[in-house]
């Protein structure tokens, strides 16, 4: 019987020849991704082990990215366990580099790799067609002390795509209207794989952002084929460009959705699920307070150069704050070699270092009881961003520059 | 300003308004909510130990640094009724006196005191230690007039003919 | 006419009275008020409170966001509402929500110039003092006094001079002066007094650099820290270089309660060790001080001048590992600048950790907060107790040059 691109990659992690939906695998894991947000917590379970042992350094990434720089003692002290962890270890450790998932994928994730991460966001990996998920702490240490884990080979939803974007409308928008269709459980437990002749209109960044929003929709990950597209990323990376698994014509997909790109439109989700979802013309006369592009969701050097053409020449409305936060060093670099970064700080933005910042909402930007954010972040949920008593929408690069302009919730 | 005595808690020299009240808890809605951290970063425990009429008798330069006036409003809100010090920050000191916190500056007592000893305050006149009476001066008029109004929002409300 | 220091002739020419001196008590006219943003929702509820209904001239008012930019608590937002909210009924229109450092802000847009007198909320106002104006830190209730009454009663300070003449050695900065200053002086040493700067060596300094060392002299318990305006500050002012325009000429004839007297050659790198300002050793008696993390920014040295002597150290090299270098530019425009310059470039490529512009890490809320046992070398102003995180951190106090080396070595070195 033929096998999805999940199922293959479990199989190759499983070492066995066939792996289906259904069953359960004993795999290998190819990297472990830990971040600030629970590493400490990971490091006190350690810590009690009787025999205290990582499987395999060298699998290990840590990264520093949810607050930072540091804006408490109780963060600096959970901080500073996991620096001094990673030091002492030897593991590879990033700090003030940028957001975990967008560091994983310029640096690390290999074609048919399977890949754990103490993060929901984990599922972004799929563009270079490795099988990216997230657990918690309890999982993370299994796995950093034995190498391996086990999973349960989801079922897949697949996703063809034809035809192109329209002008102005993003990826985000696509993913949004997806999650937005199938509900914020619609993929419970599931793979979304993403194909079809639609997909050589979508760059690197686009997918990025497809994969990476998939967790919204439940999804334990997502997957797509590495084409040239994803082979010249990987190349340009400095990694091999291999070839990644392709889902076999006789796969079981539990359910095939039809997407002409084309008839995609801008759209915004509304508080407090990413599935609310509306068009952007449709959501009404609402006042912004703040507006924030970044993440590992948008914060690419595509969605900052998309940002800058909107804003360049123009102001931020009086009394809203908008904050830019590249993914990463290396979006920066590129961000400044282009203007970019003069033309957010000419326009009156708040560039903020490479982090998750707004998105994570714990200490950039975060907003106050009533206060209205238009955000590329991931989520939207109650509180995430501040007060419990705020609002959270989220919306394209393009959306949140012209929105930052006009002080309201506009089309660009 | 009548004379009146209370329990002595003893601080060094320097203590800056970061003691006072650190800048993590500023943004704090009220000044009853920013109580509980007074003196935090050096000893957490005074906010809890300190009752309604209690003096603080500590060092030189006193409220150095900031120029929070959560500092003065924060130690009267624990209930100090006055602080005596070798001396006192500036920006510390009109802010005291504009809310209405008796500032005393004194250089002789500081070696004969020790934390929860009884010290009477005869304000423009003296301090009394077990006994012992130490010379004090007396504020400018203009001071006096806001320290007697009960600070600087009453005076004005007064100019402006506010009830 | 009698001699005059320097805060004598200010605030003479403020009161139009030529026999004001040391120890009088007068009523000044502002030239211009500043209110941050962690103030001003108590300035604004006190102005209400008194019974004011109209700022006596909004055109003199201006509002500054950046303890709070970007906001990193639930609450801080309120704040800027709050100052909108006031800017919006009063007619302020000097608001700046994330345009940087007050006190960079300040002189940098020209709110501030020779010979003003100036009032801030925040202590480290006597900043403008390295453009010759006579500007201290207040409460918010007595900000909200004047913004009723359009005065202040204040008592004309006694004056310590300071004399420097020479030439700084290389890799000693106005940092390294002023802190070496303070030192001698200690924490209390200038309390309620104007400290006056004279000599050739400040006359050699660019206005960052006095901006720099005006900055500290809060840090000594000063009053204010005035430098003699000259044509540089006129140039940085936008105004004519004469009397007239505040700009007052060093005759070095006033009445001095203390003078200090310097030269150039003997300063040292230095830093200010854990816990007080005033605990000053030069760098090359501090060994073996293994460092967590860097800081360059703030309103004392977070000047485009600063950041291009960082970038000199840190240029084609990387910052120790597992020590983090946070660089906060002090104001948008230096932002900009140093972009343009590629010294963020430079920055970037070193590891460093950049922020928009704002306090940052000297305020404490947010931008680097370390824990127990960790140090910092820091280009700021204060290593107060509990300043940076909890009252185990170690603040180190030094020049951007000290803390660029610091950081490409992982310990305190001034090269």
């Amino acid at each position: 019987m033929g096998m999805t691109i999940a199922e293959k990659i479990i199989a190759r992690a499983a070492g066995v020849e066939e792996a289906h939906a259904g069953n359960i695998y004993v795999v290998e894991l190819d990297h472990l991704m830990s971040n600030d947000g629970t590493t400490h917590l990971t490091i006190d379970m350690y810590n009690k082990l009787k025999n205290k042992k990582i499987y395999d350094k060298s699998k290990l990434v840590w990264i520093m990215d949810h607050n930072v720089p540091c804006d408490s003692p109780k963060t600096a002290a959970s901080q500073k366990k996991m620096r001094d962890f990673a030091r002492e270890h030897g593991i590879t450790f990033h700090e003030g580099d940028g957001i975990c998932h967008e560091l994983m994928i310029e640096k690390y994730v290999n074609p048919k790799e399977l890949i754990f991460g103490a993060d929901s966001h984990t599922c972004s990996y799929g563009e270079l067609g490795a099988f990216g998920t997230g657990v918690g702490c309890t999982d993370y240490l299994y796995a950093m002390v034995t190498g391996k884990s086990w999973v349960l080979a989801p079922k897949t939803l697949r996703f063809n795509f034809t035809g192109a974007l329209n002008k102005g409308v993003t990826a985000r928008d696509l993913i949004l209207t997806i999650i937005g269709r199938i509900s914020a459980n619609g993929a419970n437990y599931k793979a979304m794989e993403f194909a079809g002749p639609g997909m050589k209109n979508l760059t690197m960044s686009d997918r990025i952002c497809i994969c990476n929003l998939c967790v919204e929709a439940g999804a334990k990950t997502a997957l797509m084929e590495v084409d040239d597209i994803a082979k010249a990323y990987l190349k340009e990376h400095g990694r091999e460009a291999a070839d990644g698994f392709v889902s076999d014509p006789d796969a079981e997909f539990e359910k095939v959705y039809d997407i002409d790109l084309s008839e995609i439109v801008p759209v915004v989700a509304k508080p407090h699920f990413v599935d609310n979802v509306s068009p952007v013309e449709e959501v009404g006369e609402v006042a912004v307070n703040e507006a924030f592009l970044g993440s590992c969701n948008n914060g690419r050097i595509e969605d900052l150069r998309l940002g800058a053409s909107i804003i360049k020449g123009k102001k931020v409305a009086e009394g809203v704050r908008f904050l830019v936060s590249p993914a990463s060093r290396d979006i920066y670099d590129q961000a400044m070699s282009e203007g970019i970064i003069e033309t957010f700080m000419e326009a009156g933005a708040i560039v903020v270092n490479p982090n998750c910042s707004v998105c994570w909402g714990s200490c950039q930007g975060v907003i106050g009881e009533g206060e209205v954010l238009i955000s590329t972040g991931t989520r939207n949920f109650k509180g995430r961003a501040g007060d419990k008593n705020s609002f959270v929408y989220l919306g394209s690069a393009a959306t949140v520059t012209a929105s930052a302009i006009a002080g309201k919730i506009v089309r660009a | 300003m009548a004379s009146f005595t209370g329990k002595v808690f003893v601080l060094g020299d320097d203590i800056d308004t970061d003691i006072i009240i650190p800048t993590e808890y500023l943004a704090l809605k009220s000044i009853e909510d920013m109580r509980p951290y007074g003196f935090y970063p050096l000893r957490p425990e005074l906010p809890s130990l300190i009752k309604s009429g209690d003096i603080i008798v500590a060092g030189s330069n006193f409220g150095c640094g900031s120029s929070r006036e959560q500092a003065p409003e924060v130690i009267k809100a624990l209930g100090v009724k006055c602080v005596v010090a070798k001396s006192f920050a500036r920006i510390f000191y009109r802010n005291s006196i504009n809310n209405g916190l008796l500032l005393i500056e004194n250089s002789d007592i500081q070696d004969r005191i020790k934390e929860g000893d009884e010290l009477t305050v005869e304000p423009g006149k003296e301090l009394v230690l077990n006994g012992e009476a130490f010379r004090i001066g007396s504020l400018p008029d203009n001071l006096m007039d806001i320290l007697n109004e009960g600070g600087l929002v009453n005076a004005m409300k007064k100019r402006n003919g506010v009830k | 006419m009698m001699g005059a220091t320097l805060i004598e002739k200010i605030i003479r020419r403020n009161v139009h009275d030529d026999n004001v001196k040391a120890g009088d008590i007068v009523f000044v006219k502002p030239d211009r008020v500043m209110i941050h943003d962690i103030f001003i929702p108590f300035v604004a509820d006190k102005f209400h409170e008194m019974g004011f209904k109209k700022v006596w001239d909004p055109d003199k008012v201006v509002i500054i966001y950046d303890h709070m930019v970007p906001s990193s608590q639930v609450d801080d937002t309120r704040h800027f509402r709050s100052g909108d909210a006031f800017a919006k009924e009063q007619g302020i229109e000097h608001i700046h929500r994330a345009d940087g450092v007050c006190h960079q802000l300040m002189p940098e847009l020209r709110y501030a110039t020779p010979g003003d007198v100036v009032f801030g909320t925040d202590s480290h106002t006597v900043t403008y003092g390295g453009v010759g104006a006579f500007s201290t830190g207040i409460g918010y209730t007595e900000m909200a006094g004047i913004l009723g009454t359009g005065e202040l009663w204040i008592k004309v300070p006694e004056t310590i001079r300071v004399n420097v003449n020479g030439k700084l050695p290389q890799g000693v900065t106005s940092k390294d002066v002023i802190l070496t200053i303070i030192g001698d002086l200690t924490a209390a040493g200038a309390t309620y007094k104007s400290m006056e700067f004279s000599g050739d060596t400040f006359d050699a300094m660019s206005v960052s650099e006095r901006l720099t060392m005006a900055n500290m002299t809060i840090e000594a318990g000063a009053k204010c820290g005035l430098f003699y305006a000259d044509e540089k500050t006129a140039e940085f002012s936008g105004v004519p270089c004469d009397e007239a325009h505040g700009c007052f000429k060093d005759e070095g004839d006033g009445d001095y309660v203390q003078v200090l007297n310097y030269k150039a050659e003997d300063f040292v790198p230095v830093a200010a060790c854990p816990s007080q300002v005033d605990k000053i050793r030069p760098i090359s008696e501090l060994k073996d001080i293994k460092i967590d993390q860097v800081f360059i920014g703030s309103c004392t040295n977070g000047r485009l001048e600063d950041l291009r002597a960082a970038a000199e150290i840190l240029k084609g090299k990387h910052v120790a590992p597992y020590v983090k270098l946070i660089i906060t530019p002090a104001s948008r425009s230096i932002y900009i600048k140093a972009v343009q310059e590629g010294l963020m470039k430079i920055f970037n490529d070193a590891g460093a950790i950049i922020m928009n512009p704002g306090c940052g890490l000297c305020c404490g809320r947010s931008g680097g907060i370390l824990t127990d046992g960790e140090t910092v070398v820091a280009t700021n102003n204060r290593n107060f107790l509990g300043r940076m995180g909890t009252n185990k951190v170690n603040i180190y106090l030094a020049s951007p040059v000290t803390a660029a080396h610091s950081a490409v070595k992982g310990y305190v070195t001034n090269g």
